[in-house]
């Protein structure tokens, strides 16, 4: 009852009920996230169900044009698939893959990146060479490499069983220095501040002021940068499903429905690779506007062009 | 115990390490402190003091270390002691109280959760007692409803407020010397005098020794017992409190006084030591004062002069006025 007078009352609500943008996307978002997470409840058909799907129904166009089964609103892909529900479970993967990646980058940066500013020196250096060195490979590159391996290892029915927390995990390691970075800067400013000499005085042990005195003084620019990560790891996910890395196409995300679409986009099916595109563009696109609006509340003396 | 004083210091000399050399912030400090006595370091921005005070707790920032010299905390040689029996000393026995008190609190803490933290550290006491150990903290600094604020941030409360808060931080484990760094400067001058009178009042009662560090030597004459003046990085006089108030010896003494507004000079343009405090890169040989001195001689270029004491048991200083013994530069 008090957090919510005290939510109620906070500066972060009443910017929020006076920026229709964000709002607008808050909502949007929120429709977007419920029914990828809701999909089995709410999607018409199933797509991982194989009896269901019927090879003849293939690339049905949307119910508003010519030789449409009603019964597929946005049409169907080349398996017979309902796009709207294929699009609903795939977005779904794909936020799983994008906060879960992110969670792992989050992990791992914070850790090194606290460790880094705190104790500086030799540690600092070499934690920050390494950032150095992961970042210098792409996170494109460090994925085809690593999932090359993977399915030469284990084999392609291994791979897809296992897709999810694979792309989670290597999203997740090949973009932990945005994260070290950033919370090691912002440790680096907190550091000089008096009232870490003051929790020294006391007698506080060191693991104690990093991670209960200083951590709590980064969250600001962490949570900022969550949104850009977020987002930034559906758009690798994508990019890897797209290049036929990601996703297998039994179990799709958006961006290996896009790729699946593509081959018949000439045949005149444009529908299978544009309705998922538009999705994945809307889903980024809100994504980025609650980031900025959150580092607008977070940051107010930020300059606002 | 009670043959030891609560605190010595014995030719502390500390050092900062820097790209072309050490560069030395104190220079031979010596005193002493007898338990519950209050004393005042006195000096110009830049003169060593807070060094003198972190060093005392072995906290000095990076490049700066303790190159010879004891300090010694009831008998016990503290200065080498290993980081964690330090720990034990700092803030349970010993406790310090910063400038500014915006500063020193955590901002996204609650006050309840930092003094709980700070009585944890220290003692195996439960949540709950450590709780009602602060409400009677608090209690003590004068902070009204303290339950209430148990619950609230540092941003909630008020300047004067916020350094009680501080003050009974400093107060929660009982120790028997607090350091003050400038404990009021950030305050206004109202709470200044409650914030200061609050300490005196709290050192008297609990018999704690209180080593206030400041610039203001109004400040210093209400609360302390003796005083340390500080030039350069080192003491150029100390005595009894009283004694350097009336009557200062070191010509430096005597122009911070005098730079002091009193009732009698009203409407006067107040004093003004000339020149300003010297770089610690660049301190001229002899008597470190010797170029803003209005009585320098000749050998005050050349001989650094020695603390002396005057009379027994009074007014030490460090002044080729007064015949004292030389050094060499």
């Amino acid at each position: 009852m008090r957090l919510w007078k005290k939510f109620k009352n906070s500066y972060a609500l009443y910017s929020f009920l006076r920026d229709p943008v964000a709002m607008g996307s808050f909502i949007i978002l929120s429709v977007l996230a419920l029914s990828a997470f809701g999909a089995p409840i709410i999607a018409p058909h199933n797509p991982y169900d194989t009896t269901t799907i019927n090879i003849m129904d293939a690339e049905l166009p949307p119910v508003w044009q010519e030789d449409a089964d009603p019964s597929f609103l946005l049409g169907t892909d080349a398996q017979g698939r309902d796009m709207l529900s294929t699009m609903l479970y795939g977005m779904r993967v794909s936020l799983v893959i994008g906060i879960g990646a992110t969670m792992l980058q989050a992990i791992i940066g914070i850790i090194l990146g606290l460790i880094s500013g705190y104790r500086g020196g030799k540690i600092d250096s070499f934690l920050m060479r390494m950032a150095d060195v992961q970042l210098s490979f792409s996170t494109l590159m460090v994925a085809i490499f690593l999932s090359a391996i993977f399915q030469a290892l284990f084999g392609v029915a291994a791979f897809e069983r296992l897709a999810i927390p694979f792309l989670v995990l290597v999203i997740g390691i090949a973009e932990w220095p945005q994260y070290a970075r950033t919370v090691r800067a912002s440790v680096l400013a907190e550091k000089k501040k008096e009232y870490v000499e003051a929790a020294r005085v006391i007698g506080l042990p060191s693991r104690r002021i990093m991670w209960r005195h200083i951590l709590p003084n980064t969250l600001s620019p962490i949570l900022v940068l969550s949104t850009v990560q977020v987002a930034h790891a559906i758009l690798s996910e994508a990019a890897l499903s797209f290049l036929g890395l990601g996703m297998p196409i039994t179990k799709p995300s958006l961006g290996s429905l896009i790729n699946s679409g593509f081959d018949y986009i000439f045949s005149g099916s444009w529908w299978i690779t544009l309705f998922p595109g538009f999705l994945l563009v809307l889903l980024i696109l809100v994504i980025n506007l609650l980031g900025d609006f959150v580092q607008d509340v977070l940051n107010p003396k930020l300059y606002k062009g | 115990m009670a043959q030891h004083p609560l605190l010595q210091v014995q030719d502390l000399v500390v050092k900062f390490r820097l790209r072309f050399g050490d560069l030395t912030a104190l220079n031979g400090i010596n005193f002493t402190l007898a338990p519950g006595e209050r004393m005042g370091l006195v000096g110009e921005s830049g003169a060593g003091k807070s060094v003198a005070g972190f060093s005392i707790i072995n906290l000095i920032s990076k490049p700066g270390f303790i190159a010879s010299g004891r300090v010694l905390f009831e008998g016990e040689e503290i200065s080498s002691y290993p980081l964690e029996h330090m720990r034990d000393i700092r803030g349970n026995r010993i406790s310090m109280i910063f400038q500014d008190p915006m500063m020193t609190l955590n901002p996204v803490l609650t006050i309840g959760t930092q003094m709980v933290e700070t009585i944890l550290a220290h003692s195996k006491v439960s949540t709950a007692h450590a709780r009602e150990i602060a409400l009677e903290k608090l209690a003590k600094v004068y902070i009204s409803s303290p339950g209430k604020r148990l619950g609230q941030y540092p941003h909630e409360l008020s300047g004067g407020m916020r350094q009680r808060v501080v003050i009974a931080i400093s107060l929660l484990t009982n120790p028997s010397l607090i350091i003050a760094d400038e404990p009021t400067t950030a305050l206004d001058v109202t709470i200044q005098a409650e914030v200061m009178a609050l300490l005196l009042e709290l050192c008297k009662n609990e018999r704690m020794g209180l080593i206030l560090i400041t610039h203001d030597l109004g400040v210093v004459s209400q609360v302390t017992e003796k005083i340390a003046v500080m030039y350069a990085g080192r003491i150029v006089e100390q005595g009894p409190t009283k004694n350097i108030i009336t009557s200062p010896k070191h010509p430096y003494t005597q122009g911070l006084i005098k730079a002091l507004p009193q009732a009698e000079n009203t409407g006067r343009r107040l004093y003004q030591i000339p020149g300003m405090m010297p770089n610690l890169t660049s301190i001229p040989p002899g008597c470190a004062f010797h170029p803003r001195c209005d009585q320098a001689m000749p050998m005050c270029r050349d001989h650094t002069p020695v603390l002396c004491t005057l009379e027994p048991g009074l007014t030490q200083v460090a002044c080729h006025l007064y015949g004292t013994s030389k050094e060499k530069a």
